[in-house]
């Protein structure tokens, strides 16, 4: 009999163990934002004026682990805890999308204080006005969506 | 028990805060091979909405289910750390900052986000909502021009070693630099 938890037979899991899985990951990565002030608009500042390491010791830092992590998932060819193997993005090939749209997203990055995480955090947080900056944002991805034949990519 | 209720409270340092981020990337490669990326979400949600846009039209459900999942999971992260669990002491700024700031014409509140800026009444201020509705526009156009934001190019693409995510966090601060010393002093003069 199949339950909302994990089904024993495959070992994947139910949509109810499948959702607290990704909820939890995301509760632990917001409540990660918060407690480091990353997601302060004025720790942005301090970042774009160099007038603090902290950002960049936590950018840095968390770069670092990951990096160790994704190694040692290449160098022992290591899957997940479902037994699925563990394939990296490939980006496709041009430059100009990544110099061109990262210097408009540094532009809304800078204005608003904070990336898509963080507008989520900041909501959660009590910083309700940040549901404006979300709904902008979706408006952004969905307008780039109409013209993007017309970029450059 | 106070002793761990202070540590939940934070601020935390960054090599506290760094390392526990970067383990946001292992996590969700263990839990079910996945990749670590929050702006494929505006993708996803407008996705949800009907369209017969190519660029728009697939499974969300199947492709971005778990992300949009983990995105609502950070809003209860926020309400956990913000909320229930907040610091009482004000954010800290540089005293530099601050001084930069001011001299803009806007003054350290001690809030996550200048309430001046960010709240509900400053939608009706030309800077509020400016910041607010461009800023917020070009996270998600720019995002999505890049395949990729914050996590997953200057965390997750530079932890896998990918050039593209080298370029595009160029770009960020390209931007992040020409926006915050030329544009944000004549918006906040608005």
């Amino acid at each position: 009999m199949r339950h909302a938890g994990s089904d024993t037979n495959t070992g994947t899991p139910g949509p109810a163990a499948f959702a607290a899985r990704y909820v939890g990951v995301g509760a632990y990565f917001g409540f990660v934002l918060v407690n480091s002030e990353v997601v302060s608009w004025y720790r942005i500042q301090e970042m774009f004026r160099f007038h603090s390491f902290h950002m960049y010791g936590v950018i840095g830092s968390a770069v670092l682990v990951g990096m160790i992590t994704v190694w040692l998932v290449r160098r022992y060819e290591l899957r997940s805890i479902g037994g699925e193997p563990i394939a990296f993005k490939v980006f496709d090939p041009g430059w100009p999308r990544y110099l061109l749209g990262g210097s408009l997203f540094g532009v809304g990055w800078a204005l608003t204080g904070a990336c898509p995480g963080p507008i989520a955090a900041l909501i959660g947080a009590g910083l309700t006005g940040f549901t404006i900056v979300l709904a902008a944002a979706v408006l952004g991805t969905w307008t780039y969506a109409q013209v993007r034949h017309k970029l450059p990519h | 028990m106070e002793l761990i209720l202070a540590a939940l409270r934070g601020p935390w340092p960054w090599y506290v805060a760094g390392p526990l981020i970067g383990l946001t990337v292992p996590l969700l490669l263990f839990l079910g091979s996945k990749r670590f990326g929050l702006s494929s979400n505006l993708r996803h949600m407008c996705a949800v909405l009907p369209s017969r846009n190519s660029y728009l039209r697939y499974d969300w459900r199947r492709e971005g289910g778990w992300n949009l999942l983990m995105y609502a999971g950070i809003a209860l992260g926020g309400l956990l750390a913000g909320v229930l669990l907040a610091d009482p002491a004000p954010v800290e700024v540089a005293d530099s900052t601050a001084v930069a700031l001011a001299r803009a014409g806007l003054e350290v509140d001690g809030a996550l986000a200048p309430q001046e800026l960010f709240s509900w009444s400053s939608l009706f201020t030309v800077r509020g909502l400016t910041v607010m509705v461009l800023g917020g526009f070009l996270v998600g156009f720019g995002a999505r021009w890049a395949s990729g934001c914050t996590s997953g190019h200057a965390i997750t693409g530079l932890a896998e070693l990918q050039w593209q995510s080298l370029l595009a966090v160029a770009g960020f601060f390209i931007g992040g630099l020409l926006a915050t010393h030329l544009l944000l002093p004549l918006v906040l003069a608005l």
